[in-house]
């Protein structure tokens, strides 16, 4: 850089917005104490609200800034929407648990922004250095609001749990980068894209070995923060130990970021190697959707079983990426934002498991719902058959775009086992149809759920019912954004 | 014809009836005495309709008729497209027809959560009509599996002893089958651009493919259907299920199989079918036979219907693959008889059930003396069920061993073995409910059928009479439909099936030879 200009700032609006006002919360929290939480809560879920309409109404054209570490493209967009939508409303189910379960403190929210900052940084991460710093941004949030209940010796444990192996993960992340860096020269995306694409055509179309491990090494650590078998140990442990609006905040908004960029770094500065990372992406999401559908069976928690469905899940959006086509990237992208909409839900229903005042996990406390809570019980059925994937449901049509790159693709092995796991993985999900519908009712829960919880309720039932009616505007916006990753 | 969209009508009245019973308020006998009465009348509308179809329906012409296409998925080229063809039409009406019976055979014997109860079953019902009347592949495999979610609550909620265990293996039997069919209409869809079912009708597909979709269309199909040995769900589910919801599976569910069969495998895999028919002609002999002699031993009476109807399905499938057009009408025939005659059964054994609550056929005995309505209305019925001349089932059961007799006649003999033993089966049940003494204490203060129950009754066994006596209205509207489609395979068939055979692996080939 020979010449310093100044940056063009508009493009990096909604995260600078983010920022200022996440600190100037923190200030107003620090005056005003713990109970100013209610106020800071919905204040954050407006200045996510503000970011998701500055994303919206940004130019929706391809434009880097900061010297190409930061970049704003349809792509970006579609993903940070989804990030925002998930995060705002974790906030507002969670405002109910938060008060009664003696997690009134100011922080919570702030931290949920501060993670959210971090992730849409993530998102419009060019650079393996923005990449790094928006990855650890996010993650040093999350291991804080894992263990928030620090009186709760599970919740202690979880933050642990994930601290631990989250801060292994950033170390095999940043061996890769450095390798990357070491055989390429460059920590630009764009730059290490046309450096591997010639050092390839030297070489006999071999690739250099360093390189090769670099990228073993980021796919290792991104699979880790997507919770991919074999590196999702963490993810039952910590979704049953965290509080349940943190369970939920990490069902929806920190899985779809790293998604992102596990989609944009292969796509993007990797997109040469397609042959190379195939295997990896294949394997992993075989192994995932497996382990999701039958580690699920045995399950008593529901927040444990809801966090082995996830693995499932981000196998099936794998199969979309394992594909290397736009189509597959679309079919991840509708498949994610409809995984959102779904566990949503499904945390809501959960955060509603509440009886004399005790919050309740266990799958067996669902008996009989149908009869004390017919509403919620419908809602969970909703969500449940969605997830098996049965039509006309919303998750069926997450299924079928991911499918069809798939077989467009030739992978029909794939497609197949996919197809196989999603119909075992139907087992677990209609047992809990059949707790709520066909046993014995138990003992109502609390009543009412609270204004918050029934209209998150509402909404992510009514999207996932009738999604098929309007699905235009979720498969514009990922056409758009996946047709962005393949110039 | 009208530009009212007379399909789409008929097709989400009944969601439209499942959503008014949602507004119903009052306290509970309110609720469920109008649940009722909104359900009942939905579907007797909804049947209206249907004969109104019927009446404009042109009998000349194979084409798709009453046709409605909106744009669905544009990006896609999918589409929302309905019709009908003389094929399909009779099986709507077959739906619409079961449906009302089936809301007035369970105004009493459910009492519990009558509203989820009608809201589930006029769910069931639109999901059933549009199976038959999509024209879109993908809209078809939706209603198809979209069934299983109301199927499931109805068996799991109001079902005996063991309806969770017959639920689960009802869903994810079907459902394992039905994903590969899933995956069969992607890859056709990203081969010939569309979904449309017309379209791909005219879409001539590479031996080696057909072989492959025809086989994952086969994992869905026969287990629908159900197909020896694929039928083990359904015994569990029929026994299990409330005595409605026994009725609709065995009417018009299993039907949904063999439609699957005709719509699809037929006219768009014609070699592969060809290639295939010698092992579809096994399973159905092995059916044929195997499932009536299981049925013979039976104790529980709704387990020996239920191994009736995969026998008499069983004899359907070897008609749908005789190619020619006796066999295929025949088999039709034979699916919209079994419906009627399934159905009743069911019905029968439900009206005792509901005064006795067993159904073992040994708590049963010379039920003549004291219900000698009940006695000829069961007695039509068994006659149907065997075939006997004058009844709906002889047209059916003698048109599909015409048509095999001229393909091979050692299926048509083994065929008509199962033929003997269902006589034997169902006379012999026969026997042992209604005649000989009456000397069970608790039977003897039995009553006979009430109005209700003659009145659902009545129009079955008035249908099983005509469609026995004079078939010929039936046979006009499918002949043309089922006469293209036998042109349909024909032309496609030269020779096909030696391709088919020279692809697949020696051995393989053999043993399915």
């Amino acid at each position: 850089m020979a010449e310093f200009t100044t940056p063009d700032y508009l493009t990096a609006l909604p995260e600078m917005f983010l920022a200022a006002v996440s600190l100037v919360l923190l200030m107003v929290g620090v005056f005003l104490g713990n109970r100013s939480t209610n106020l800071l809560t919905w204040l954050c879920v407006v200045a996510m609200g503000a970011a998701f309409i500055m994303v919206l109404v940004g130019s929706h054209a391809h434009s880097t800034t900061f010297f190409g570490m930061f970049v704003s493209d349809s792509f970006s967009i579609f993903m940070k929407c989804l990030v925002l939508i998930g995060a705002a409303v974790t906030l507002i189910m969670g405002m109910g648990y938060v008060k009664r379960e003696g997690m009134n403190r100011f922080e919570f929210p702030i931290l949920i922004l501060f993670a959210t900052l971090g992730m849409l940084l993530m998102i419009s991460a060019n650079d393996l250095i923005a990449l790094y710093v928006g990855l650890e941004l996010q993650s040093l949030a999350l291991y804080i609001v894992a263990a928030f209940r620090r009186d709760s010796l599970r919740s202690s444990e979880a933050g642990l749990k994930y601290f631990v192996l989250g801060a292994l993960s950033s170390g095999m992340l940043l061996y890769g980068c450095s390798m990357v860096y070491g055989f390429t020269g460059f920590t630009g995306f764009d730059e290490i894209a046309v450096a591997i694409s010639h050092q390839g055509v030297d070489a006999h179309g071999a690739v250099p070995i360093g390189i090769l491990i670099g990228l073993v090494f980021i796919s290792a650590a991104l699979a880790f923060k997507v919770s991919a078998v074999p590196f999702h140990m963490w993810t039952p442990d910590v979704y049953e130990g965290a509080p349940t609006p943190v369970t939920a905040f990490f069902a929806a908004a920190p899985k779809i970021a790293a998604m992102a960029l596990f989609l944009r770094v292969l796509l993007g500065p990797f997109h040469e190697l397609l042959t190379q990372w195939d295997q990896i992406i294949i394997f992993i999401s075989i192994a995932s959707m497996a382990l999701g559908a039958f580690a699920a069976i045995g399950q008593k928690n529901i927040k444990r079983l809801i966090a082995y469905s996830s693995i499932g899940h981000i196998g099936y959006a794998l199969v979309g990426l394992a594909a290397g086509t736009p189509e597959g990237v679309r079919g991840v992208l509708i498949y994610l934002a409809i995984y959102m909409v779904m566990s949503l839900g499904t945390f809501a229903c959960i955060l509603a498991m509440r009886r004399r005042g005790q919050m309740l996990e266990r799958i067996e406390d669902l008996s009989g719902l149908s009869k004390t809570n017919p509403a919620i019980a419908l809602a969970l059925a909703i969500f449940m058959f969605s997830m098996a994937g049965i039509p006309p449901l919303a998750g069926f049509f997450g299924k079928l775009y991911v499918f069809m790159a798939a077989i467009e693709q030739g992978m029909y092995a794939l497609a197949v086992i996919g197809v196989l796991t999603s119909a075992v993985g139907a087992y677990y999900y209609i047992r809990i149809v059949k707790v709520m519908y066909f046993d014995k009712p138990a003992e109502s829960f609390d009543k009412p759920i609270g204004a918050e919880l029934s209209s998150v309720l509402i909404g992510t039932g009514v999207i996932t019912m009738f999604f098929f009616a309007y699905p235009t505007p979720v498969l514009e916006g990922a056409q758009a954004a996946a047709a962005l990753l393949f110039p | 014809m009208t530009d009212w969209p007379i399909l789409s009508t008929v097709t989400f009245l009944p969601l439209l009836g499942a959503a008014f019973i949602l507004l119903i308020r009052g306290d509970e006998a309110t609720i469920a005495r109008n649940s009722r009465h909104v359900a009942l009348w939905t579907s007797v509308v909804a049947f209206g309709i249907c004969l109104l179809l019927i009446l404009d329906f042109d009998t000349t012409t194979a084409e798709f008729q009453f046709e409605e296409y909106a744009p669905w998925l544009p990006e896609f080229g999918i589409g929302y497209h309905l019709g009908v063809d003389g094929i399909s039409v009779f099986f709507l009406l077959l739906t619409t027809f079961l449906v009302p019976i089936c809301i007035i055979s369970c105004w009493e014997a459910v009492k519990t959560r009558v509203r989820e109860y009608m809201i589930a079953f006029l769910v069931l019902e639109t999901m059933m009509i549009g199976v038959f009347s999509s024209l879109d592949m993908l809209m078809f495999y939706i209603f198809f599996e979209g069934q299983l979610i109301p199927m499931f609550l109805i068996i799991g909620i109001w079902g005996g002893a063991r309806r969770v265990y017959s639920a689960y293996k009802f869903f994810l039997y079907t459902l394992l089958g039905s994903v590969l069919f899933l995956l069969a209409i992607l890859f056709m869809y990203l081969q010939a651009g569309t979904t449309d079912i017309p379209a791909l009708m005219n879409e001539v597909w590479a031996p080696a493919v057909q072989t492959w979709l025809w086989l994952a269309l086969f994992a869905s199909f026969a287990v629908k259907l159900p197909m020896w040995p694929f039928h083990t769900w359904l015994p569990d589910a029929h026994v299990e299920a409330p005595t409605a919801g026994s009725v609709i599976l065995a009417g018009i569910l299993l039907k949904m199989g063999g439609y699957g069969f005709l719509r699809f495998s037929l006219p768009m895999f014609p070699d592969a079918s060809e290639f295939f028919a010698p092992f579809v002609f096994s399973l159905s002999v092995v059916a044929v036979i195997y499932t009536s002699l299981v049925a013979l031993m039976q104790q529980d009476m709704k387990k020996l219907i239920a191994y009736s109807s995969v026998a008499h399905m069983g004899i359907v499938t070897i008609g749908l693959f005789t190619f020619n057009a006796q066999g295929i009408e025949g088999g039709i025939f034979q699916m919209l008889s079994h419906g009627v005659v399934s159905a009743a059964l069911f019905l029968i054994v439900g009206v005792v059930y509901d005064r006795v609550h067993s159904r073992e056929i040994a708590s049963y005995g010379g039920l003549v003396h004291r219900m000698p309505v009940y006695a000829l209305v069961f007695m039509v019925i068994t006659l149907a069920s065997i075939g006997l001349p004058a009844t709906s089932g002889f047209v059916g059961e003698f048109l599909i061993f015409v048509g095999v007799f001229q393909v091979n006649t050692w299926v048509a003999m083994l065929g008509l073995t199962g033929v003997i033993l269902g006589a034997a089966y169902m006379l012999w049940l026969y026997r042992r409910v209604i005649f000989g003494e009456l000397t069970k204490e608790n039977l003897k203060s039995i009553t006979d059928l009430k109005m209700r129950e003659i009145g659902f009754f009545a129009p079955l066994v008035v249908l099983v009479l005509f469609m026995g006596i004079y078939p010929k209205p039936f046979l006009d509207v499918l002949h043309v439909s089922v006469e293209n489609l036998v042109a349909q395979t024909q032309m496609a068939r030269t020779g096909g099936a030696d391709v088919v055979a020279d692809l697949l692996p020696d051995a393989l080939a053999r043993a399915l030879r």
